[in-house]
């Protein structure tokens, strides 16, 4: 009994019906997120607040393919590159508008995925993972070599005009915003995905492949929409990344650590669901930048030992994520509760 | 006289490919037993390196005589792994396994820094030095004892998964865990096995190239997305696939260098393994 409860899809919006607490509270984030240059005015604390944003988009867009898809991509900073690459490129050598320029990279990244997974879909589990580190890999090397892109030195994006228009800015707060919009945008596309058919037949491939093909889905074509979708919005974050450090290198959006970044942020909240890459990324940047200001200064890989040992501690003891951790212990609470009730129904007849 | 140069870049080639081999073998051990993909493995070749460099700095003890003593190092902590962290993953879900692994590669590369700092270290004037003259072209003795010590490594571990009863224990628990189980193998220590043999493997290729290749924490780095096309070439589990692929690879890999440019050498292999993924998922010799 205890255990169908905890393995409903235990997603906010599957509580069917009208306004209930997990609304409230979500509204309540909205709010405070919205108003939050209000009230933290520091430009470092608002730098680690578009850190967190920008790691949760990156992390709910991983977790459309790795996540509700089930196809565990490793290499998914080959978008984020192709995303930043693209619109660093368009806008300081051709002077495109970033804007503009941002959608070119995810519409490119996407076109870049159906040829990746068109190669890669056929294989399965460990073997699709290690495919994606090396197409990865492989991008990493073609751009570290490439002249025209930097080569390994990277691209400065010229300051030029600031303002909206340009999206560069000297303060932090437009860029907050950005991140902000940016990611309520993957979630809503996100959201729209799981309470679409496709949402059904994702979940039916990660789940239940033989059953979802018997009954004529198209595995192959519903794995190439996930993982479209899912590089376009990581390419988003790409681009992003760029406009606002200004600056790109083959390490910093071609490394496989951000591939591993963006899967763990998933895995951490709670893989397959809308919300758990948000908690992730806030855990997950609050360890990092914790243990990076605290212990990073010894020069001595202080930071990396807790760093790792939180990882380790958090893959082998909660394995389906602080989200997944909460519902089940809601879900047990409930059940408790319900015995509870029903105990003293009973003793009072 | 571009001749020799190809002979001799052909030679080191199948040299570091046994190399290669080795690393993946332990990788393919535990994998064939356990069905994880170590992501720390290139770090057990790391502490083999260290364990090289400090018995010699302190001892004055040269890597080839340590090799047994880096071996059962290794081996200690292979299993003491698989008993304080493994085991708790053993049917967790493939992510969490990956990341398990994952995370004890930056634990491990930190614990490093830690205690031996970021710098590179080298074994200077070690036991074999110089170069050997093989009718007419040049090779390097430390080269050339590395690569026969990884072939006689591999003759001692093939040796054992067929010729002894706990080899044959292993395998059997690879083929099938409950089976052997049936059998009274308890597969609880054949995992265990598996995880020190397999970091032994790594730790032993570590010694070896310890004499000339710089010890540095992020070495791990450099032979990790190595050994995983050789493991996938030669098919998850094979010790005999893993031999051959870890040849191809090393040759493969020297020459793409030696035509191409040496910055594009990684980029060839790689391009070899997602052709080669295309048409043989299983693998060169991996069962279908």
């Amino acid at each position: 009994m205890l255990k169908t409860t905890s393995s409903l899809p235990l997603t906010p919006a599957a509580s069917v019906g009208g306004f209930n607490k997990v609304h409230a509270l979500l509204i309540a984030l909205l709010l405070l997120a919205l108003t939050l240059p209000l009230y933290v005015s520091s430009p470092s604390h608002q730098n680690l607040a578009i850190l967190i944003l920008m790691a949760a988009q990156i992390g709910v867009s991983w977790n459309i393919v790795g996540g509700y898809a089930g196809q565990v991509s490793l290499g998914h900073v080959a978008f984020y590159g192709i995303g930043a690459y693209t619109s660093a490129i368009l806008f300081s050598i051709y002077g495109v508008n970033p804007w503009i320029a941002m959608v070119v990279g995810g519409v490119l990244a996407a076109l870049v995925s159906l040829v990746i997974g068109w190669s890669c879909f056929r294989l399965k589990g460990h073997y699709f993972a290690m495919a994606t580190i090396a197409v990865a890999e492989i991008i990493q090397i073609v751009f570290t070599n490439w002249d025209f892109a930097g080569a390994a030195v990277g691209l400065t994006i010229p300051m030029g005009e600031g303002g909206w228009a340009n999206m560069i800015f000297a303060g932090k707060e437009p860029y907050y915003y950005i991140a902000l919009g940016l990611l309520l945008l993957t979630l809503l596309a996100n959201f729209a995905i799981e309470r679409s058919f496709l949402g059904y037949y994702f979940r039916a491939i990660k789940d239940e492949p033989d059953a979802a093909r018997s009954l004529g889905v198209s595995l192959s074509r519903y794995k190439q929409i996930a993982f479209a979708v899912s590089s376009f919005f990581t390419a988003m974050g790409g681009s992003l990344y760029a406009q606002k450090e200004l600056y790109i290198d083959p390490a910093s959006v071609l490394g496989t650590g951000m591939s591993i970044k963006m899967a763990l942020v998933s895995i951490l909240g709670g893989v397959g669901t809308l919300f758990g890459p948000l908690l992730g990324a806030g855990v997950l940047t609050a360890i990092e930048e914790g243990t990076r200001t605290l212990f990073g200064g010894s020069g001595r890989g202080t930071d990396l030992i807790i760093y790792a040992a939180l990882i380790i501690l958090i893959a082998v003891y909660y394995p389906n994520g602080i989200l997944g951790y909460l519902k089940s212990r809601f879900a047990r609470r409930k059940a408790i509760q319900a015995q509870a009730d029903n105990a003293a129904q009973e003793e009072a007849k | 006289m571009s001749w020799e140069i190809l002979v001799q870049t052909l030679a080191s080639g199948l040299l570091i490919g046994l190399i290669y081999a080795l690393v993946a073998i332990g990788l393919t051990l535990i994998f064939g037993v356990m069905d994880i993909v170590n992501f720390s493995h290139g770090e057990f070749l790391m502490f083999g390196m260290y364990s090289s460099f400090w018995l010699f700095a302190l001892f004055a003890l040269d890597p080839i005589f340590t090799l047994p003593l880096t071996a059962l190092f290794l081996f200690a902590l292979g299993t003491l792994l698989y008993k304080l962290v493994i085991r708790k993953i053993t049917n967790a879900p493939m992510v969490s396994q990956i990341f398990t692994t994952f995370g004890l590669m930056i634990l491990f590369r930190g614990i490093a820094q830690f205690f031996w700092k970021a710098d590179f270290r080298t074994i200077e004037n070690s036991m074999v030095s110089g170069h050997v003259s093989l009718g007419g072209i040049q090779i390097g003795a430390p080269q050339l004892t590395a690569g026969l010590g990884a072939i006689i490594v591999t003759a001692v571990i093939y040796l054992f998964l067929t010729r002894t009863k706990l080899g044959a224990a292993l395998e059997a628990t690879a083929a099938d865990k409950e089976a052997a189980q049936l059998m009274g193998i308890d597969s609880q220590k054949m995992f265990a096995l598996a995880w020190g043999v397999g970091a032994a493997c790594a730790g032993v290729a570590g010694a070896l190239l310890s004499t000339f290749f710089p010890i540095f924490p992020e070495v791990g780095a450099n032979f990790i997305l190595i050994a995983f096309v050789v493991v996938n070439l030669g098919g998850f589990g094979s010790v005999v696939g893993a031999l051959i692929a870890g040849v191809l690879v090393g040759v493969i890999e020297v020459m793409g260098g030696f035509f191409l440019g040496p910055q594009y050498k990684m980029a060839i292999v790689l391009v070899l393994f997602l052709t080669v993924l295309m048409f043989r998922p299983q693998g060169l010799m991996g069962k279908a």
